[in-house]
């Protein structure tokens, strides 16, 4: 059995909280980073992280990319979307193909 | 090209042409593989997209709903209504292989079957966005999850793409045309050391036929 876990700041993810999601409320840097490696070691399987929060560590997250698990998964918080997460999943295609071909046709 | 480092024999030839088969069978596995890979990635990075744009939606009106109810009501009695939630999701993950890339599969679980254990507080104190906000979200967790999944899928099956493109390619403009190049010039040099082995011979041939009826002549001039 493996769990969930939210990053973020308190406000964009203590309603997570009602779901018995495990929330982690951080605000800076380094203490995400930590707190990041703390809970991959915990063998947690899908970790949410505010966009806000995921633009200030990409290192950290692409730590992450290479494993199965933990699937670190950066979503909009309370501050409004950012569009990284999007731009995650284009750098992607962009990888596997050479160019990006599914975004184009919208920017 | 290399030509110029390799002994012209037939050893060679052989080990050279062994390569070149098997480079050959490589080529073709990693090409089918390539584009398999590509077709599945195409599919999931369109899900993708579509689950990342409602979940983003979602995520926006929920997270309205969460700004409002913090704001009508006080600090205190918010983390108290959610100090201790009754509710709770675990997920099992299970390996899911798609053409030799290992993805997570995740299933979730909840601690108690009722729908209405998301709610761990009593209404009276709190504001009504904040119930709104809690079980929008709870709409969303499928979404969540399903998103953690394809994006992860996504991810790994990028590097995989990357690394047999890599392979295809080297294999296509360097590894093939290389041995062809090497088994060319063993060929033409065994068949060219042939040649002059055959000349020679004929030469030598030519040599003792005039040397024979030289001595020939003599013998009978002697007579």
């Amino acid at each position: 059995m493996v769990n969930i876990a939210i990053m973020g700041d308190y406000d964009s993810i203590y309603g997570f909280k009602a779901l018995g999601v495990k929330v982690c409320p951080v605000t800076d840097p380094l203490e995400a980073e930590q707190m990041l490696k703390k809970l991959a070691e915990e063998k947690t399987a899908v970790i949410y992280i505010t966009e806000a929060l995921a633009s200030r560590i990409p290192e950290a997250l692409a730590l992450y990319d290479e494993s199965m698990l933990p699937a670190v998964i950066p979503i909009p918080g309370i501050s409004g979307n950012t569009g990284i997460g999007l731009a995650r999943v284009r750098k992607c295609v962009e990888k596997a193909v050479g160019s990006d071909i599914i975004f184009n046709e919208k920017s | 090209m290399a030509s110029t480092q390799i002994i012209p024999t037939r050893m060679e030839l052989a080990k050279q042409k062994r390569r070149l088969s098997t480079a050959m069978r490589g080529h073709k596995l990693l090409k089918d593989k390539r584009d398999e890979l590509m077709r599945q990635f195409l599919d999931l990075v369109r899900e993708n997209k579509l689950l990342r744009e409602r979940v983003e939606e979602a995520m926006k009106r929920a997270n309205a709903g969460f700004l409002m109810a913090r704001a009508a009501t006080s600090d205190q009695v918010l983390n108290t209504a959610l100090l201790a939630p009754k509710q709770q999701v675990f997920l099992e993950t299970q390996v899911k292989n798609i053409m030799s890339v290992e993805v997570p599969a995740f299933e979730k679980k909840t601690r108690t079957d009722k729908a209405g254990d998301i709610f761990s507080y009593g209404f009276a104190f709190t504001a009504p966005e904040l119930d709104d906000a809690v079980s929008a979200l709870n709409e969303t967790l499928p979404d969540l999850l399903r998103l953690a999944e394809v994006e992860k899928s996504c991810r790994l099956m990028s590097a995989e793409i990357e690394k047999t493109r890599r392979r295809v390619n080297a294999l296509e403009h360097q590894i093939i045309p290389d041995a062809q190049a090497k088994i060319k010039f063993i060929t033409m040099k065994l068949d060219e050391n042939e040649r002059s082995t055959q000349i020679r011979l004929m030469k030598i041939q030519d040599m003792m036929v005039a040397e024979a009826m030289e001595k020939a002549r003599k013998m009978q001039e002697a007579l």
